[in-house]
């Protein structure tokens, strides 16, 4: 299930029926970019980003598991990671360009876009949302 | 082909600097319909503006000409100091933003039609940011003014406090009500915190005054007695506000941001805090209101346990005393920025040691890089109701008789 620190676990007893929408065509969502779209009207509507990385699509809510900030409309970065010897002595930070991570831009939490978990506490993880691919076209639902 | 009915595009796909504050705080109405935080009267205790982006106005209202003349020579002459001049931003704090992934820490680069000054602009984006988050009445403060105290010349920063502080309260303040302040003190100059609370007690807006905490002074100073004696009579609280140093005698080992601001923002309000009570301070003005802002919780419970431990067994050093530490404490008020959420039955213990529901206040930090939205409080599944409109807001409204 995933988990959210202020108590919400994202799907709610009432949720209204699943739909889904057209939200554009596949090459709007370049490689390791975005789009964010919000689906729905009302006190339905629903935030969502689309990314994509390694040429395929992962989708999440709007809706950051710390306070709830815009975690699809933050920076799009590579894993930082700290290299190391032999004898473990450091050779500083590098990007780790096979993990691509979407970035809270409230309080910098960061997300592996790959499976929507922090990466050192993988409780802590965004919604994920349904989204294929087809004809050139690229479907979300919700 | 075309995108289906009910889908709508953000037209900020990505928030940056230039980002309107409402749109950057957008989802914090999520936690106003869940919560009905328009139901609560919600004080935000600690909030900044950025005063660099208006220092050539504030510099204007310098009193010495020779030191204002020595601003305009910096701002005119070196590259980089048409808004630094005089000032001792210490270079680490352009670190806070974690490179860019937290823009808002940075800068609030949007747009503001209209805005003719920087005070216009200032109020612009602080009642942005409170309508955002529900938020009733914001106290605000400077950002890297808090550093002042580190200052290498501690009469220049005595006149740059005086100057922000006519600056505030002459061209911010009246514009929005809603706007509250503690005025920073000249701390390092006992006689000149006295002539700043002569001078602006009185004036509306401001409900007490701070010592910013990143500095040397012992609290306890003979010399500081009559400023705690004339903030009692008026019934004025005194805060101590937490900053950043990377350069003391521990944090200069740190090679990383986050261990020195771990450190840092609590290690000079502990040793205040520590100063404060062992030297008997409120025995000495038990009508004085103190609240210590910016260093969020978990250290109170800590610096509780330690002092009371050492006092048992060392009670002759602190002869003032006739109670235990932690009691002084439990009667003074803190402000909830950054709280430490990370273990809901350490925080639940945390708010009981320090007697939550009568002595916390919500503060946002906003905007900061580790803020926090009124829901953080609001959502706590230990607190009921009452706790919480006092946290928010009831308990403030009580100690700067708002």
């Amino acid at each position: 299930m995933t988990t959210t620190l202020d108590g919400s676990t994202g799907a709610g007893g009432s949720a209204p029926a699943a739909r889904t929408y057209d939200v554009g065509a596949s090459d709007e969502v370049a490689e390791r970019g975005r789009l964010v779209v919000t689906l729905g009207h009302g006190t339905d509507a629903v935030t969502v980003g689309v990314f994509r990385f390694r040429d395929r699509l992962y989708a999440y809510e709007n809706v950051c598991a710390h306070q709830g900030g815009p975690a699809c409309q933050g920076r799009i970065v590579s894993r930082v990671r700290e290299r190391l010897d032999d004898a473990q002595r450091s050779l500083g930070l590098v990007f780790d360009d096979s993990e691509m991570h979407i970035v809270c831009p409230w309080h910098g939490f960061e997300y592996d876009v790959t499976t929507g978990r922090h990466p050192g506490r993988p409780d802590y993880a965004l919604r994920p949302v349904t989204v294929a691919e087809e004809g050139g076209r690229v479907r979300v639902t919700v | 082909m075309t995108i289906d009915d009910g889908v709508r595009r953000l037209p900020t796909q990505e928030i940056t600097t230039h980002t309107d504050s409402r749109e950057i705080l957008a989802n914090a109405a999520r936690d106003t319909e869940r919560y009905g935080l328009d139901d609560y009267f919600i004080v935000d205790v600690d909030s900044h503006h950025v005063e660099l982006d208006s220092w050539p106005e504030i510099l204007e209202f310098l009193e010495s000409p020779v030191l204002k003349d020595t601003a305009h020579q910096m701002m005119r002459n070196w590259p980089q100091a048409s808004h630094l001049a005089l000032h001792n931003h210490p270079p680490g704090l352009t670190m806070q933003d974690v490179s860019g992934r937290i823009p808002h820490q940075a800068s609030l680069a949007e747009e503001t039609p209209g805005a003719a000054s920087g005070a216009e602009r200032d109020v612009t984006l602080v009642r942005r940011a409170m309508d955002a988050m529900s938020i009733d009445l914001q106290v605000v403060f400077p950002q890297p003014m808090l550093e002042t105290g580190l200052h290498p010349q501690p009469q220049v920063a005595s006149a740059l406090l005086q100057a922000y502080n006519r600056w505030f309260t002459s061209q911010v303040l009246p514009r929005e009500p809603r706007v509250k302040t503690m005025l920073g003190l000249p701390f390092e100059d006992p006689d000149a915190c006295l002539a700043t609370v002569e001078e602006f007690a009185d004036h509306p807006g401001v409900i007490g005054f701070l010592v910013t905490s990143q500095r040397h002074a012992g609290v306890h100073r003979n010399a500081y007695m009559p400023l705690y004696r004339m903030l009692e009579e008026r019934g004025l609280p005194i805060g101590f506000h937490a900053g950043p140093n990377q350069a003391d005698s521990m944090t200069s080992t740190m090679n990383r941001f986050l261990s020195a601001h771990a450190m840092s923002f609590v290690t000079c309000n502990m040793t205040h805090m520590t100063n404060w009570v062992i030297n008997g301070i409120p025995e000495r003005f038990p009508g004085l209101k103190t609240i210590w802002i910016e260093s969020g919780l978990a250290w109170v419970p800590f610096m509780m346990q330690r002092l009371d431990h050492e006092y048992y067994m060392r009670q002759s050093d602190a002869p003032l005393l006739t109670k235990p530490p932690s009691h002084y404490m439990r009667e003074m008020y803190y402000t909830s920025q950054p709280m430490e959420w990370t273990d809901d039955a350490l925080l639940e213990a945390t708010l009981r040691a320090i007697d939550a529901p009568n002595t916390l206040m919500y503060s946002s930090d906003w905007p900061h890089w580790d803020f926090d939205v009124p829901g953080r409080i609001a959502s706590l599944p230990f607190l009921d109701d009452h706790a919480k409109r006092n946290i928010l807001g009831e308990t403030a409204r009580k100690v700067f008789g708002l």
